[in-house]
């Protein structure tokens, strides 16, 4: 089909990823402790950025202050260089996707309909947003006859992937998610996790994503803020530095004692150096992660991992050794 | 306008009409054929007009209320309760109670039967609103929906099918109470009802007018529940 219309942003123009500034940023309910204490930190255009901490933390707080659900008491948050409170909320909150863990589809629409909700506050036509619910579909990895399905009709895991087509379907800058994987079974959500950080490959937006599982943090997160009690900002670095030097005891504990085996876990097998192919043994992918390589060994009592490309040719060979190096 | 003579024939055409309308057995087709045009034919269209105003005006007296008190939480109960009051004057009660203000007309009738479809309207319509899933609002508002255009796209469209299962009841129960019209106009399917009771009562008259009015409430109630399926199919999908 040809299109009239660019696929980009609602202007037109395709927007870049923008640069997230939490500049001071502090949300106090009446004379109570604050729920978020002068939170500061840059999320750098095109990254994600993990907050995570107890509940308590004040995690979610800090990212609806982002998108003004909650307004802030003092200090500043700046998307791109202008602060949140300059725009019109409803101009600022169309221009962010939003994805919850409730995913809050609208029952009575079609997935189409779903989709298209911010684009048609934009005025795209009916065309443009058929063409861009499709487009979305395959993106998400599901099939286009689901553009004429209603929500009920799809499983918990299906309706998150429309909750992200949703998010993303006005091509907004920077996305929020608020324990976006928090509902669904953990088979799917490490599949949904994978998908995601594959769509983020090609769409790189500037994402908050919140969450309370760590694991979760280490593998979506270009960086983690690790929040607690009373939302003081205890430490925001890159998910290795944090894995290699916590900042204090209580991220030490957050991030569990296993934290040398979780640090294997933001390597995959393809990034270390092969030796040559080898008969026999278990068999992974050069995108399995260092950990569940060693995983792998023990279960299966072996001292070779044969490594394979995509299409499942053995392309060389790792020992247990070379894996803990 | 026909009106009630007094000490008329009770049996219409009495003496004169066809052999079964003087036997008055419990059905007398002649009666039927001879009578439609004049007699129920006009009454089932009044009793449908009657009716349809009576509804029509019991919905938007409703959504107003229905507006206040979701928006205004405090003033729900209050509403509530006066619906509720209202629904509870036993219908004659509160046709002698209006003759003395508006009279022997249309409008004490209409009064009357739009007071009975308030509660059922207000307090579903009321629900409807209240069971939208929170977070489908909180989706709506997260994505830069204004509050008119969250109640009509989201809110609305989502508390249809409540509101229409108390239109379907309100709807029902007005085309059966508007028979009793008649004790103030003659006018609707009460009045065929109120002609044959007498003291020699003319059976087929009775059980024609009173089959025409539990036909018109199950068509009334049918068409409600198509309108529900075209209007939500979402409802229904699964």
């Amino acid at each position: 089909m040809r299109q009239t219309e660019p696929m980009s942003g609602p202007g037109g123009v395709e927007r870049a990823a923008a640069e997230i500034v939490f500049d001071g940023a502090t949300k106090r309910y009446g004379d109570a402790e604050p729920a978020v204490d002068h939170l500061s930190f840059t999320v750098p255009a095109g990254e994600i950025c993990v907050l995570v901490g107890p509940s308590g933390g004040g995690k979610t707080t800090a990212l609806k202050l982002v998108n003004r659900l909650i307004e802030l008491t003092t200090g500043d948050i700046r998307i791109d260089g202008t602060s949140v409170d300059a725009l019109d909320v409803t101009d600022l909150r169309r221009g962010i996707g939003y994805v919850i863990q409730q995913v809050g589809l609208f029952p009575h629409m079609t997935i189409e309909a779903n989709i298209g909700t911010v684009p048609r506050l934009f005025g795209r036509s009916k065309a443009w947003i058929h063409t861009r619910s499709l487009e979305l579909l395959e993106l998400v990895g599901l099939d286009t006859s689901y553009a004429k399905r209603y929500p009920a009709q799809l499983s918990g895991g299906e309706r998150q992937r429309v909750g992200l087509a949703r998010a993303i379907a006005a091509n907004p800058p920077v996305m929020l998610m608020d324990e976006p994987f928090g509902a669904i079974d953990p088979i799917v959500r490490a599949r949904l996790q994978d998908e995601f950080l594959r769509l983020q490959q090609e769409v790189r937006k500037t994402v908050v994503f919140v969450t309370h599982d760590i694991d979760e943090a280490i593998k979506i997160g270009d960086r983690i803020a690790i929040l607690r009690q009373g939302g003081k900002l205890v430490q925001y670095d890159t998910p290795e530095a944090i894995l290699e030097s916590p900042a204090d005891d209580f991220v030490a504990e957050f991030v569990g004692h296993d934290r040398a085996l979780k640090a294997l876990a933001l390597h995959r097998i393809g990034e270390l150096e092969l030796r040559p192919p080898t008969d026999g043994g278990p068999r992974a992918q050069r995108s399995t992660t260092v950990r569940d390589a060693l995983a792998l060994l023990i279960a299966e009592r072996a001292q070779t991992l044969a490594v394979t490309d995509d299409a499942g040719t053995v392309v060389g060979s790792l020992t247990r050794d070379d894996l803990l190096q | 306008m026909k009106g009630l003579v007094a000490g008329g024939p009770v049996i219409p055409n009495f003496g004169q009409g066809s052999k079964c309308e003087q036997t008055n057995g419990w059905w007398c087709t002649d009666w039927l054929h001879a009578h439609w045009g004049d007699t129920l034919q006009p009454a089932l269209v009044q009793h449908i007009e009657l009716s349809l105003i009576a509804v029509g005006i019991g919905f938007a007296l409703a959504v107003l209320l229905a507006l206040v008190g979701v928006r205004y939480r405090l003033l729900d109960a209050p509403i509530g309760v006066f619906a509720d009051f209202l629904y509870t004057i036993p219908s004659l009660a509160l046709f002698q109670l209006l003759v003395p203000f508006t009279g022997l007309t249309v409008t004490t009738v209409e009064i009357a039967l739009v007071s009975y479809t308030l509660l059922i309207l207000y307090r579903n319509m009321v629900e409807g609103l209240r069971a939208v899933p929170s977070d489908a609002l909180e989706a709506a508002r997260g994505m830069g929906l204004t509050r008119r255009q969250t109640f009509l796209r989201v809110e609305l469209p989502l508390a249809t099918p409540t509101i229409i299962a108390g239109l379907r009841i309100a709807t029902v129960s007005t085309i059966s109470i508007a028979t009793i019209a008649a004790f103030v106009i003659p006018e609707g399917l009460g009045r065929p009802i109120f002609t044959a009771l007498g003291q020699d009562v003319f059976k087929t008259e009775i059980l024609a007018a009173g089959a025409l009015t539990v036909a018109l409430a199950l068509l009334a109630d049918g068409l409600l529940v198509l309108t529900q399926r075209v209007v939500t199919p979402w409802s229904h999908a699964r």
